[in-house]
């Protein structure tokens, strides 16, 4: 292993990753909108509505984030969509996380015990109020973790986004192979770096976890 | 000879596809009286509270309180109206308390008439107090659900029910979930509102309270109710077999 190497090119690669780490948090938090929105939609009492969520997560979370990606950069522009690299990355993966955070928010909303919907209409509740006060409150607990698991899944997906030249960490890693010939290096240190970001978010998110414990 | 009736229930009738579990019910209940339901496991008589305030609607059949009919017929959006207004005025306990686990007790009693009355903090401040007062648990005001016992649990969901000022009180099965040793402070609780003149409800195992507390007992069994009457004709002069069955299966296995 060439350590020497290594220690000259890593700020470079610390520069990518902040990139990776743009990509990661505007996707993600794209992705929270979408799948509160989802969520929303397939939880709702409209037939159409809870069709249209359905539709959704069926179709992103049923193809390939890569191809979903192709279609918006490369295809984009045929039907009108002009975008850089970076924001079609950033909406390809927000788009696509999105999904699948949406079931992870409806599942957290439809496991807080149906006990706790029939005691707040028995008291006059709206089907609003319960939603706001009584069961949201208890269903944020129950998705810290599991919404955990879909960041950190985004976190490595950003990965994919090197396939349409956004500079970041896997794309920089290539781009340096080009030159140094070590693979094994550069997607070495690039493997660090991604467990680096993985490591800190989890914390954050068992920290969270922790502090909203229900008593 | 009778007032008009405070609850009324005509006809009321449920099924799910082809299984009846309500049929053709009618029961009237005066202002201050309390009605006990026994009956074994699947014979309607929670399916018949829980149609008072229409948790489970009835398919067909009308429930009244006083002058205002629970079950109207509207279109879904005016009736989302009409019905959270009527479950303002009959409260409910539950076997399982449902307590709100992420609120205090404080908070348990106080979310809803904040809400729903629109009363100052000061005012739901005294209103949780009284009603903690009421239930013997004004110490445990600022504890979270999972720190009561089972009893406590219980004596807070029927402060918290109470807190709406409920015209009649809808009880579920209130102890069956509790341990033998925690049943009797919520029965004490339920005594205290009897004396009060509480208009009640109570679906219960508990024969010996039902005996105690009810003015009248009705017994059930597969969606229909099989004799009615006072305790001490139901309890000591059952004249239906299966209400004779009943009771004694029922006084052999609290032996």
């Amino acid at each position: 292993m060439d350590f020497d190497l290594i220690f000259r090119v890593y700020p470079y690669f610390l520069q990518a990753a902040l990139v990776t780490i743009q990509l990661a948090v505007y996707s993600t938090a794209l992705g929270l909108i979408c799948g509160a929105l989802g969520a929303a939609a397939r939880l709702s009492r409209s037939k159409a509505l809870r069709f249209v969520g359905a539709a959704y997560v069926s179709v992103f979370r049923g193809t390939p984030a890569l191809i979903q990606l192709f279609i918006l950069y490369f295809g984009g522009p045929q039907i009108g969509i002009q975008l850089d690299a970076f924001e079609a990355g950033v909406i390809g993966l927000g788009v696509n996380i999105g999904a699948y955070m949406t079931e992870t928010m409806r599942g957290a909303i439809i496991s807080v015990d149906a006990g706790q919907n029939e005691a707040s209409r028995t008291l006059g509740m709206s089907r609003w109020q319960t939603m706001n006060k009584v069961i949201l409150p208890q269903a944020f607990r129950l998705m810290i973790r599991p919404l955990g698991v879909n960041i950190n899944a985004q976190i490595k997906g950003t990965a994919l986004v090197a396939a349409i030249s956004v500079v970041e960490l896997t794309y920089t890693a290539q781009r340096y192979i080009g030159s140094t010939y070590k693979p094994f290096e550069m997607f070495f240190l690039a493997g660090i770096i991604y467990m680096a970001i993985i490591y800190v978010t989890g914390l954050g998110i068992s920290w969270l976890d922790r502090r909203a414990a229900i008593r | 000879m009778t007032a008009k009736p405070f609850v009324d229930i005509r006809h009321a009738a449920k099924s799910y596809g082809t299984l009846e579990v309500l049929k053709d019910i009618n029961l009237q209940v005066q202002k201050g009286q309390i009605v006990a339901i026994i009956g074994p496991s699947g014979s309607g008589k929670s399916t018949l509270l829980r149609a008072i305030n229409d948790l489970d609607p009835l398919t067909s059949g009308e429930i009244w309180l006083e002058d205002k009919q629970v079950n109207k017929s509207l279109p879904p959006r005016q009736y989302e109206k009409h019905i959270n207004q009527v479950r303002q005025e009959i409260g409910m306990v539950f076997q399982h308390f449902n307590l709100f686990p992420h609120l205090t007790v404080h908070g348990n009693i106080t979310l809803a008439p904040k809400m729903l009355k629109g009363i100052s903090d000061k005012e739901a401040d005294d209103l949780a107090k009284d009603q903690l007062a009421r239930v013997g648990l004004l110490d445990r005001i600022d504890y979270y659900p999972s720190q009561l016992s089972g009893g406590q649990k219980q004596r807070v969901a029927i402060a918290r029910a109470l807190a709406m000022a409920p015209k009649v009180m809808l009880f579920d099965e209130a102890t069956s979930a509790l341990d033998p040793e925690l049943v009797e402070e919520v029965n004490l609780v339920m005594k205290k509102l009897a004396e009060e003149h509480m208009t009640m409800i109570i679906v219960t195992h508990e024969m010996g309270f039902a005996q105690d507390v009810c003015d009248r007992v009705l017994f059930m069994d597969q969606g229909i109710v099989v004799e009615e009457g006072p305790p001490e004709k139901i309890f000591r002069n059952p004249e239906n077999e299966r209400t004779q069955n009943f009771l004694r299966k029922h006084l052999q296995s609290q032996k």
